[in-house]
């Protein structure tokens, strides 16, 4: 089964995860840019991030087999830096438009605070500008109000519920963001926002349509075999196939794929036939190492099924 | 005498659909009033999504023009995307200073089919020695077809760099598995320093086991003497008839009196290179 992670920070991880999902099955993958662990205290560092994730991030994903795309965004923590917020407003426009962003996003709450709504709105107007989809994050804490004041705002906005996937739903938010139209996207997060055990009975009640599976994957605790790990626990459960295959796969393509940066053909006819495009480089394999996908093995297993 | 703008406009006009050509009309308009930094970044970077990534596919009449327009200038592997791109940059206003801080500034957060695009348009853009130091910068990345839209096809290296930057651009395609033929000026811009830095980097490369391509001795035969010859009778005895082929080509080009009785040793390719039937386009 092919599978798609809508949502892993590969800045933070090593090339072995990279390894172990392309194993695992994933074709494809999407980095949103958000917090990295430390606020950016000026719009320099910033720059530099999407710079990075737009550029050498995937580079290297594709040197790994895997296609890469990710998200644009101002992130709601860093929203509330209003001189911060400021400077990477007037540069979100030059990076949203790069080859293979497929939204604008993380956006959306932490605090709930003015400024963060502030920000999350003028987001939105972009996202509409440029016709791109929007991927909200729900906030941590008070997340049911969160939730549904982000789905209220992006209405106010004109950004219809078939654009705007909401992630890091869980069983208390899932049904108002299904019934409002949306898409609904789960992270299996280990201790934290969802564990696979639990989504697979999400799925169960809810069926596959319009529900996203994604790992969330970064620099804290997390599995970015997320995504594969739940697909096998959902079909060793009766989870029907295609169930599977729409919340693991194709609901994250149809979704992204409004941005029109985002196709099948991406992965099943790579882009490495395409001499102009043709990434090749020296950076990962340092020179030395003869360019070639060697399929890693199983050195990291699916034997762990379970992810609380 | 026809401008490039001009040439980039006519190309495209009969390859792209009538709404994005008239979305690229009104965005060069704008452009040409004002260009500010918010219009130009967000035009380069929908332009692939409004006039799509096709070839440009030129016909040989239209390559003939594009090389009277602009000595050099080679778009023969250009597609919409890069030649929409370069006319946007050529609608700016003229000022060479201002010109060279933009693009450096654009190139700083290109992805890899704008850093393609930029570096491909050099040779027409205003003010050609400012942008040196960019260009430079454009070869350190590690995306080999960025590094081709400077090094291959184009006349601004030959034209702009200094013998330094000149060596390094060279061994560089080597070193990421590119090749050299492409280069513009490579003969003419062959140098001691150059080929030394070659020798010194085929040894490595033999050192490790690994293969040497044998373009490299294009740039070593006009300098070869002493243990550089060596260097080439080491590539003469190669068991694949494409080094033995170079190693013949460079001892040909070689001025040293020792050269001749090497290549003595290669009866079958010396006689093709005095036929003209062995050159440097069939070793590439
Ligand atoms: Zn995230």
């Amino acid at each position: 089964m092919m599978f798609i992670d809508a949502h892993a920070h590969m800045i933070s991880r090593t090339t072995d995860d990279y390894e172990a999902m392309a194993a695992s099955g994933v074709v494809a993958l999407i980095e949103p840019a958000f917090w990295i662990g430390q606020p950016r205290t000026n719009v320099g560092s910033y720059f530099d991030y999407l710079s990075h994730i737009v550029g050498f991030e995937r580079f290297r994903a594709g040197q790994f087999g895997i296609r890469h795309y990710c998200t644009i965004g101002l992130n709601s923590k860093e929203a509330n830096n209003e001189a911060l917020a400021e400077g990477v407003m007037e540069i979100l426009p030059r990076f949203a438009v790069k080859e293979g962003v497929v939204a604008i996003g993380e956006i959306g709450y932490d605090e709930q605070t003015a400024l963060e709504d502030r920000y999350f709105r003028a987001q939105l107007e972009l996202a509409k500008e440029l016709g791109l989809p929007v991927m909200i994050h729900t906030p941590h804490r008070d997340k049911k109000r969160g939730t549904t004041r982000s789905m209220d705002v992006c209405i106010e906005h004109g950004v219809p519920p078939s654009m705007v996937v909401v992630d890091h739903n869980n069983e208390e938010t899932v049904e108002e963001v299904l019934d409002r139209g949306f898409w609904a996207a789960f992270s299996i997060y280990p201790s934290t926002k969802m564990g696979n055990a639990r989504m697979v009975e999400i799925l169960k009640r809810y069926g596959g349509e319009r529900i996203i599976v994604d790992s969330a994957c970064d620099w804290g605790i997390s599995d970015p075999l997320a995504v594969a790990k739940t697909a096998r626990l959902a079909l060793d459960r009766g989870i029907p196939e295609e169930h599977v295959r729409l919340a693991c796969y194709a609901n994250a393509l149809a979704a992204y794929g409004q941005s029109g940066q985002m196709n099948e053909a991406d992965w099943l006819d790579p882009p490495a036939i395409d001499q102009r495009t043709l990434y090749e480089g020296n950076s990962v394999l340092r020179g030395g190492r003869e360019p070639v996908i060697e399929s890693p093995g199983e050195r990291r297993g699916m034997d762990r099924l379970i992810i609380e | 005498m026809t401008a490039p703008r001009q040439l980039l406009a006519e190309w495209l006009a009969p390859r792209v659909a009538p709404e994005a050509a008239a979305w690229l009309e009104g965005q060069l308009r704008r452009l040409a009033r004002d260009g500010s930094e918010r219009d130009l970044v967000v035009t380069l970077g929908l332009i692939p999504r409004r006039l799509g990534k096709a070839d440009l596919d030129l016909s040989a009449a239209e390559l003939a023009a594009a090389a009277a327009c602009r000595p050099g200038w080679d778009p023969s592997r250009w597609s919409v995307d890069t030649a929409a791109r370069v006319l946007a940059l050529l609608t700016l206003p003229d000022d060479d200073e201002a010109f060279a801080s933009r693009f450096a500034g654009l190139c700083r957060d290109a992805d890899a089919g704008e850093a393609i695009a930029l570096y491909s348009g050099l040779p027409l853009y205003p003010g050609q020695p400012r942008l040196e130091a960019q260009a430079g910068e454009g070869l350190r990345g590690n995306i080999r077809a960025v590094f081709e839209a400077i090094a291959h096809r184009n006349p601004f290296p030959r034209e702009q760099f200094d013998e330094h930057r000149w060596n390094h651009m060279v061994l560089k395609a080597l070193f990421v598995g590119s090749s050299l033929a492409p280069i513009q000026g490579l003969d003419e811009r062959a140098n001691p320093e150059l080929a030394r830095i070659l020798c010194d980097y085929a040894h490595e490369r033999w050192a490790a086991g690994r293969p040497v391509s044998p373009e490299l001795w294009r740039c070593v035969g006009p300098f070869a003497d002493g243990p550089m010859l060596a260097d080439l009778e080491r590539a003469a005895a190669s068991s694949h008839p494409r080094d033995r082929a170079a190693a013949a080509l460079a001892l040909a080009a070689s001025p040293a009196p020792g050269a001749r009785a090497v290549l003595d040793r290669l009866r079958d390719e010396a006689d093709r290179i005095a036929a003209g039937k062995l050159a440097w386009a069939d070793v590439a």
